[in-house]
């Protein structure tokens, strides 16, 4: 028995599979079976990556006209699995979309999901996933006990994507079926927010601001700093919620999960919900005011020092170095 | 227009969080308060239901021991009746059968033109409980709503997207999650929270809503393992004096990102 077949929900960005779907991709290859890809839309454009990383089929539910993807990927998923081609695993990345689909499918077959996961073990029948708790300071592994497909989310790197160098992988049309009184959820406009400089969950060097800057003007300092060493600025919740800046900017548990080489951290005091998103750089410089505060159990080097005072000098020794 | 809002009550954030280590199960056996990000939902829910302009706000929430301080919060801002489910038999419960319980619980006050749920909980955070609901409740949904209007019997939503921001519009009935900061959640009011003593809140068992497969039973996952994480060792602390940027120039310096 074991894991023979893996579905993954591939998403899409620019014309290209995103890293979170070619990640899962790599960790299903990993696990063996037959890894298929899923896709709410046309998927023409990412079946040659698709199958480069491992999937050896992509089921496309074809243009969603604008709908949400949740309940219409889900409808079309149970729609295969009802005509007998049942997954073992299926596989959704941490995210909007990923939740939405994974939720519905998860009623429509009466399964659990299992959210928030950071890596996944198969042995013989047994799957277990392993989800950091309490802002990763511990680890609690959970095996599925029910019958399968086997629902789980992981979170963004959680593996490293890898090409294997397949052929393309071969497109199946699955149609959404009729959604009857849950349809009718459809995007009208889509606003994307300009950024200039390195993406937060990608650049080398982030620079985020916190309560601790004590005004939203003030998160200038921020940005300034972050310009200045090519890297991108980001935020805790606090200052999210508040409104200084957009939720865009948001590391942490339910922002972007970022692993740079050097993450500093000005007038963040390290609220667990912040650390789950920034605990995994290599280099941990954290500014503040309060020497009690948990960042600095995590900082290569701390500062206990006030953000107004630091920052500026630091900027412009930076700079005055060209 | 009437609304219904799921609030979850959960143990002060401020204290740090603790398993049980006979169950692994998170404690929540003390006093519970409203989840901060459901307040937002409350506010938004009295919001719609006032430039309705007639309608009412009902909360519904599950929670051990009856506990009903948080669900007092919610009533003292403005909602007028409650249904809690209580049943030592859901304690372990997944997220599954938590929204069955949840469905449920809609379902008892005779549905509602919307459902409002958080996107997920401060405690848990499994995030699937508000879709699971809809699913349950066969109603269309928009999760990670930003800002919410209604406008000729349909929805408008603002959903928060990876990138910003989507325009969705949806017909009710129909059930939305709200992220934090939708709206500015009102204090209540001295009058408010003495109100809020006698409102009516129905406590229900999970048998009473037709939920069989409960608690550890039903859940179809089983913690085998609680481990500590790799600790990060602190690294040196030092206290400004007026010179400390020179220290994150040199080490910036050493790690040759400038």
């Amino acid at each position: 028995m074991g894991i023979n077949n893996i579905w993954v929900f591939a998403q899409q960005a620019n014309g290209a599979p995103t890293t979170g779907t070619l990640e899962l991709l790599a960790k299903a290859r990993a696990l063996g079976g037959n890894v298929s890809a899923w896709f709410g839309g046309d998927a023409s454009a990412i079946a040659g990556a698709l199958g480069e990383h491992g999937a050896a089929k992509v089921f496309a539910t074809g243009d969603l006209a604008g709908a949400l993807p949740g309940v219409a990927v889900a409808s079309a998923m149970k729609a295969v699995i009802d005509g007998g081609e049942s997954p073992d695993l299926v596989m959704f990345p941490q995210n909007y979309e990923g939740r939405d689909v994974m939720s519905r499918l998860s009623v429509k077959l009466d399964r659990t999901v299992i959210t928030n996961n950071t890596d996944i073990t198969v042995s013989g029948d047994t799957v277990t996933v392993t989800t950091p708790i309490f802002g990763g300071n511990t680890l609690v592994n959970t095996s599925f006990t029910g019958s399968a497909p086997y629902l789980a989310a992981f979170r963004p790197k959680s593996f490293v994507a890898e090409a294997a160098g397949g052929a393309a992988a071969e497109v199946v049309a699955a149609p959404v079926p009729d959604l009857g009184s849950t349809a009718g959820a459809v995007v009208t406009a889509v606003h994307v927010e300009e950024t200039t400089g390195p993406k937060l969950d990608e650049a080398d060097v982030v620079v985020a601001g916190g309560r601790g800057l004590g005004e939203s003007d003030k998160f200038e300092l921020i940005e300034s700093l972050a310009k200045t060493l090519k890297g991108a600025p980001g935020a805790s919740r606090a200052i999210v919620d508040a409104g200084w800046v957009p939720y865009s900017y948001q590391v942490g548990q339910t922002g972007k999960v970022v692993k740079p080489k050097v993450y500093i951290a000005a007038g963040i005091s390290g609220a667990t919900q912040h650390m789950v998103g920034m605990k995994g750089s290599k280099n941990i410089i954290a500014i503040n005011k309060d020497k009690e505060a948990p960042i600095f159990g995590v900082a290569d080097l701390g500062i206990i020092g006030d953000v107004h005072k630091v920052l500026p000098k630091l900027i412009e020794a930076l700079k005055a170095r060209g | 227009m009437n609304v219904i809002v799921c609030v979850k009550q959960i143990p002060d954030p401020a204290s740090p969080g603790e398993l049980d280590p006979s169950t692994n199960q998170l404690k929540r056996d003390g006093k519970l308060i409203l989840d901060e990000s459901d307040s937002y939902g409350v506010e938004m829910a009295l919001q719609l239901v006032d430039a309705a302009g007639g309608g009412e706000v009902s909360i519904i929430s599950m929670a051990p021991n009856g506990e009903m301080s948080g669900m007092r919060t919610a009533l003292a801002m403005g909602a007028v009746k409650g249904v809690l489910v209580s049943d030592p038999a859901l304690a372990g419960s997944d997220a599954l059968t938590t929204a069955k319980v949840l469905a449920g619980a809609v379902q008892t006050l005779g549905g509602a033109d919307l459902v409002i749920a958080g996107t997920e909980s401060s405690d848990g955070y499994t995030g699937t409980v508000p879709e699971q609901m809809a699913e349950l409740l066969g109603l269309p949904s928009v999760t990670f709503a930003k800002s919410v209007k209604v406008d000729g019997g349909a929805l408008k939503v603002s959903r928060q997207t990876e990138e910003g921001f989507d325009e969705v519009t949806c017909p009710l009935p129909a059930l939305i999650s709200v992220t934090a900061g939708v709206v500015e959640p009102r204090y209540p009011s001295f009058k408010g929270i003495m109100a809020a003593k006698s409102k009516p809140v129905d406590t229900k068992t999970a048998a009473d809503l037709g939920v069989t497969a409960a608690g550890w039973a039903g859940a179809q996952q089983a913690i085998v393992e609680v481990a500590q994480a790799a600790a990060r060792q602190a690294g040196e602390v030092i206290e400004d004096d007026g010179e400390t940027f020179n220290k994150i120039v040199e080490f910036l310096d050493g790690l040759k990102v400038i």
